[in-house]
């Protein structure tokens, strides 16, 4: 078996061309995910290769060659079409993480339209402010998603169509329609609409500091940079079985859930299944799985489970781990490496991003805990934060920044221009994450540079939850901030002061979890409420929730004379 | 069915289980795999139990397998409600 190239030999006259030659793409040319991922491989021999194995909780598989991914995504598209969904229309796939969601993801680019994932355990909020935001035209769910649909309906004017895919049409209302891809009659040859490398192809919602979650806008030239990341990273090679965690509702499930190993010709698993610890391993030894892409939150699970279970399984397919969502901790590495003879590697990135951009290469010296260095054709560095220059000092904290230019990084904010402009200070990309560099180059994650709280490898946004807060009768005012946690990093945490009539008790506090947990997410739910009689307030009666955070991380707040009520 | 279980299994369909989805709860049937609770709202389940039973489950209990099915939780319950009695 060849080792994987060195991390110098990857940077020596690193050009981005190389993965335009390896997709044969010239500037210029048609360039278009849907068909690259299916049709594209089915050109070069690989139609009758295993694409996708699926299997959900409870046993059912499926499986998917690439000549079935083709017809399939062709089927879908031929169906959009058909309903008149045009090119740039954004159409939303609202799914568990079935056949569907994989193949129809690639029917609708090749329809032209805009892919907008959305995580299936949004609430009906969350699903409603995204929709509204990019002005969706279809949705594509499943009948236990369709409530949520139905709910929120009236306020979307955009939407004109809501397909569902596992209902015969006469248990649909009026502007449903029922999809079956296994029944609908196979479509052989799509016309795929031309795009061209900035044409828009993917939104994925991220949430920030201020305001609802932004858009971010993919084009399909992306593909360049997820499918060279995915081939270096994860180190694929053609007889890998791949498994990806992450549920495509979010940006790492489907630059490398979908488009990188599809891109690379990858045989990949899936398995439709919260966590269970004897279940995931069952599933490494059942399907052979050689290339792991995890989080840390699902490994630091994993190690609370220990060992022994480990021992049960035959893991020796394993060949290469990878980790994304939020730093792993230097434990985890090293735990891996004793129970799994191999260490995870780091990768960071973000929706942003597109792409992996600091990473720990397979042929590359791991130190625990560091982000690793970045990729060749990323320009990354830490940035001063009053000055914005580059701080050249080795472990010296700063900003991350990134030169823009590469080709997955985002065009732009969906309606959203000056929230886009605000990410970039003199000719940097910043990432809104702190970090340093030692002097061989590594990166070190810090933390957060605003109110953004990470959980489990997910953002959530401070004013979406407080926003939501106020919809609980008994809230008054409301601050979500980040606390710190040992397995998922960080969990929302609300401190809330309650009406007049109102007293804070239990019951009130399980009232405003469950509140927060049906209409945005599990993920966004507060794990822990505090009642307090006030908030801490700016002098013209803006929350400070970076105190509030303070206190959480134990931190100093520093001074705030200049700005606080006295 | 006990009490317990019958308060849990209540609890669950109606808290968790979202509209449109038809399957029944049962003793075993799948919580977490399944994707009716994941490790997130696992919290707000475990601050129900806590209040209703007036016990306390500790965190390093509190684990994705052992919340799995109606039956381990109720199981957890009776096990924390037992130390209760013996800490009272």
């Amino acid at each position: 078996m060849r080792d994987p190239p060195s991390y110098e030999q990857l940077n020596t006259n690193f050009d981005w061309a190389i993965a335009e030659r390896e997709l044969g793409y010239r500037p210029g040319d048609v360039i278009n995910i849907g068909w690259m991922c299916s049709d594209r491989l089915c050109r070069l021999g690989l139609a009758q290769k295993l694409a996708l194995l699926w299997e959900d909780y409870q046993g059912n598989q499926k499986r998917f060659t690439y000549n079935d991914l083709r017809v399939g995504s062709n089927t879908i598209a031929h169906f959009l079409a058909s309903l008149g969904i045009l090119p740039g229309e954004r159409v939303c796939l609202f799914l568990d993480r079935v056949p569907e969601l994989y193949i129809g993801f690639l029917g609708i680019l090749k329809t032209g339209a805009v892919a907008q994932p959305l995580f299936s355990a949004f609430g009906d909020e969350s699903l409603c402010v995204r929709l509204k935001d990019a002005g969706t035209s279809a949705i594509i769910t499943q009948k236990k998603h369709l409530h949520k649909i139905r709910k929120i309906r009236e306020q979307l004017p955009n939407l004109r169509l809501c397909i569902v895919v596992d209902v015969p049409q006469a248990s649909l209302q009026e502007r449903e329609t029922a999809f079956s891809m296994e029944q609908a009659p196979p479509v052989e040859h799509f016309p795929i609409y031309p795009t061209k490398a900035e044409s828009p192809s993917v939104l994925h919602y991220t949430s920030g500091t201020t305001g609802q979650p932004k858009g971010a806008q993919h084009v399909h030239y992306s593909i360049i940079a997820q499918y060279l990341t995915a081939k270096w990273v994860l180190d694929f090679r053609p007889d890998d079985i791949y498994w990806c965690n992450a549920d495509p509702g979010w940006v790492t499930g489907t630059s490398y859930g979908i488009i990188g190993p599809w891109a690379n010709g990858i045989t990949q698993a899936v398995l439709d299944s919260g966590f269970n610890a004897e279940k995931w391993y069952e599933f490494i030894e059942k399907y052979r799985v050689t290339v792991w892409y995890s989080a840390p939150t699902a490994i630091r699970l994993l190690m609370k489970e220990g060992a022994e279970i480990i021992r049960k399984h035959d893991l020796s397919s394993l060949r290469h781990l990878a980790s994304v969502g939020e730093p792993l901790n230097p434990e985890a590495v090293i735990w891996s490496r004793e129970v799994f003879g191999k260490p995870f590697h780091d990768t960071f990135w973000q929706t942003e991003t597109g792409c992996i951009v600091i990473t720990n290469f397979p042929g590359m010296e791991i130190k625990p805990g560091s982000m690793g260095k970045p990729f060749p054709g990323i320009t990354a560095t830490v940035l001063d934060p009053k000055t914005y220059e580059p701080v050249n000092r080795a472990a010296a904290a700063g900003l991350i920044a990134l030169r823009p230019g590469w080709p997955s990084q985002i065009r732009g904010y969906w309606n959203n221009a000056a929230g886009y402009q605000a990410k970039f200070r003199n000719g940097w990309y910043l990432c809104g994450d702190r970090a340093s560099i030692d002097a061989d180059g590594y990166f070190w994650f810090m933390g957060r540079d605003d109110d953004v709280i990470n959980t489990g490898g997910h953002l959530v946004g401070p004013f979406e939850v407080e926003s939501a807060l106020l919809g609980c009768p008994a809230v008054a005012e409301s601050a979500a901030v980040a606390k710190p946690d040992p397995v998922n990093m960080e969990v929302v945490k609300a401190y809330v002061t309650v009406k007049q009539g109102f007293q804070p008790s239990d019951d009130l506090e399980l009232e405003i979890m469950n509140h927060i947990r049906k209409r945005l997410s599990p993920l966004a739910m507060p794990q822990e409420i505090e009642f307090v009689d006030s908030l801490p307030k700016t002098r013209s009666g803006k929350i400070v929730r970076r105190i509030l955070r303070c206190k959480e991380f134990h931190e100093p707040v520093g001074d705030l004379s200049t700005i606080m009520e006295d | 069915m006990d009490e317990i279980t019958q308060v849990v299994r209540d609890y669950i369909t109606r808290e968790y289980l979202e509209e449109g989805d038809e399957r029944a709860i049962t003793e075993t049937t799948p919580l977490i795999s399944g994707g009716i609770v994941d490790s997130f709202s696992m919290v707000s389940l475990l601050r129900f139990l806590e209040k209703k039973y007036s016990i306390d489950i500790p965190d390093q209990c509190a684990t994705p397998e052992a919340f799995d099915t109606v039956e381990r939780i109720a199981g957890l319950v009776r096990r924390f409600q037992k130390a209760e009695v013996i800490k009272g």
